[in-house]
């Protein structure tokens, strides 16, 4: 060991207490910023390191630089242009590429370079091509879903595509054990199609309210996939952060599971929430009997007389680009003397922490966004609360009907508040494509439109008001 | 042997403080922290490099080598900006109180 190495292994062990200490900050809202500066730095500091104990050739330097040039530029310029709005696909196509990159290692060095590998080296290989695989397919569907590229076929929600998973699932497993004896044959390659195909297979059939779920647990395989891409090369800095985005994201997955009341058994194998029966059946106005509808002008005049407002956003304000609207909105109300909130649930945008993103964006001050068990409480004091393309999330059925889907969902109680107004474009069902007697309450009225157009002329009504 | 037996202690300790790292999490921060953790894992981008340095002239390695580099490091700069622009809408709140 000379001092070069020496001095590159010092570097990796900065590198991973960075990298741990990055992670650990990220999930505090005061350090969440630099903590992901400190974790970028940790990263450049590792590729450092690593450059320094290997030393490429002439030829290896040219090729490192056109991989960083296109991978670097594309990524840069995808981080810069993608609107807020497309967050969970954009996280989803990240994750895929970084799967997609532990396959191709692991490829090559079955392919190519596999004349020393011991048995540890080959069952690396197969767990790196296995879950880098399904990573990459996964996360790939999933972006297509997410983005309403893929819809969720018919047959997978019946039972056949459990035949079909386990089939793939076990023409891999029979692969991965004939593989240490031909490992550059065609146990390799029955391998990385099976574990393509099952990654589609699972991912395929789950709605697109689970989706985040499985971006996140995506996010944790392609971590196992890089840990595994470590034993392959021999990379002990690639095992440890590898391992540690694995179980981080185990947890963040769990998190998100209790948060939506899932569990990710069910997540993972129940298909998409409300049965095959509602599947596809865009929704109507059947099912609903009592439901008052009334024009903007109605709900710009129980707005002015209020003196507690509380905003309940959703996805549908996300698709409608509508948080700058409604920040102005809540503004002219502030300026009349109205005390104004913004409730946000858990899993309201497509993300957990999506819709604080958003409404960040739009300039709404941190401290007006109350999560569910501050803003629960106030509800019976509150006049009027607009709901703004949520719909699940504020479904008194998950406290009161036993037989509700969503029942023991924690929810937004919304129906304490003594008027409420539910902007919606039509009478369509949520995600889950469920009832909501919410809507039916006698305090309850609809504003049919488009979230960011009736915003708009509830801002010039109260305005003209005013 | 040492070298798997060391490597497995490696992952057994990595696994258990990625358990610890992330306990209590905001529901704000679940985006942002999934897209920062996703970032890091696209350190296979020393995987990547590993494969090129090694690859003594075949050029089947190199090639492979430089394009899991490019995916990888895709997700790596993709990923912390896009993390860096989530966060700095939140950071600007407290500091730009005076806009």
């Amino acid at each position: 060991m000379n001092l070069l190495d020496l001095f590159g292994y010092l570097i990796d062990l900065l590198a991973v207490l960075l990298l741990a200490l990055g992670l650990k900050g990220l999930s505090n809202v005061r350090s969440a910023r630099s903590a992901n500066g400190l974790a970028a730095l940790a990263m450049g500091l590792a590729v450092i390191g690593l450059l320094l104990q290997e030393q490429p050739s002439l030829t290896g330097w040219l090729w490192i630089a056109v991989g960083t040039a296109v991978g670097g530029l594309l990524g840069l310029i995808t981080a810069r242009r993608v609107p807020m709005t497309a967050m969970p696909e954009t996280v989803a196509l990240f994750n895929g590429c970084g799967g997609m990159a532990s396959l191709l290692v692991a490829m090559a060095v079955a392919l190519y370079d596999s004349g020393e590998a011991d048995l540890v080296a080959k069952v690396s290989i197969v767990i790196s091509v296995f879950v880098g695989a399904i990573t990459f397919t996964g996360s790939i569907a999933a972006m297509g879903k997410l983005q309403g590229w893929l819809g969720t076929p018919s047959w997978t929600q019946s039972s056949v595509r459990h035949g079909v998973n386990i089939a793939l699932a076990i023409a891999a497993l029979v692969s991965a054990i004939y593989l240490p004896a031909d490992p550059t044959g065609s146990p390799l390659w029955l391998l990385l199609v099976a574990s393509s195909l099952l990654g589609i297979g699972v991912t395929l059939p789950i709605g697109g309210a689970d989706m985040p779920v499985v971006i996140s647990l995506l996010n944790s395989y392609s971590g196992v996939a890089a840990a595994a891409a470590g034993f392959v090369v021999g990379s002990q800095l690639l095992i440890v952060a590898g391992a540690m985005v694995g179980a981080a994201g185990l947890i963040l997955t769990q998190v998100m599971c209790t948060g939506m009341n899932r569990s990710l058994v069910s997540v993972l194998f129940g298909g998409a929430l409300g049965g095959s029966a509602h599947v596809g059946g865009g929704g109507d106005e059947a099912g609903y009997t009592r439901i008052v509808s009334c024009s903007a002008e109605e709900c710009a005049m129980a707005l002015e007389t209020a003196e507690r407002v509380v905003f309940v956003p959703g996805y549908g304000l996300a698709v409608a680009q509508a948080q700058h609207a409604l920040r102005e909105l809540s503004k002219l109300l502030e300026a009349k003397g109205a005390e104004v909130s913004y409730a946000i649930h858990p899993v309201a945008g497509r993300m957990p922490g999506h819709m604080n993103v958003l409404l960040a964006e739009a300039d709404v001050p941190y401290e007006q966004l109350l999560e569910m068990e501050t803003i629960n409480p106030e509800f019976p004091r509150t006049d009027v609360v607009i709901v703004l393309g949520a719909n699940d999330v504020v479904n008194p059925d998950a406290k009161n009907d036993p037989q509700s889907p969503l029942y023991g969902m924690p929810v937004l109680e919304v129906d304490q508040a003594r008027q409420v107004f539910v902007v919606k474009r039509s009478m369509g069902a949520g995600y889950a494509g469920i009832k909501n007697a919410l809507f039916e309450l006698p305090q309850t009225a609809m504003v049919f439109g488009d979230a960011k157009a009736v915003l708009q002329q509830l801002c010039s009504e109260v305005r003209s008001a005013g | 042997m040492s070298s798997l037996s060391q490597a497995l202690w490696v992952l057994l300790l990595g696994s258990l403080l990625g358990l610890e790292l992330i306990g209590k999490v905001p529901p704000t921060l679940h985006t942002p922290l999934m897209s920062g953790a996703n970032a890091i894992s696209g350190i296979t981008v020393l995987a990547s490099i590993t494969l090129i340095t090694k690859a003594d002239g075949n050029p089947a390695l190199l090639i492979l080598g430089s394009v899991s580099l490019g995916f990888a490091l895709f997700n790596v700069i993709g990923g912390f900006l896009v993390t860096d622009r989530m966060l700095a809408m939140f950071s600007r709140k407290k500091s730009g109180g005076g806009r």
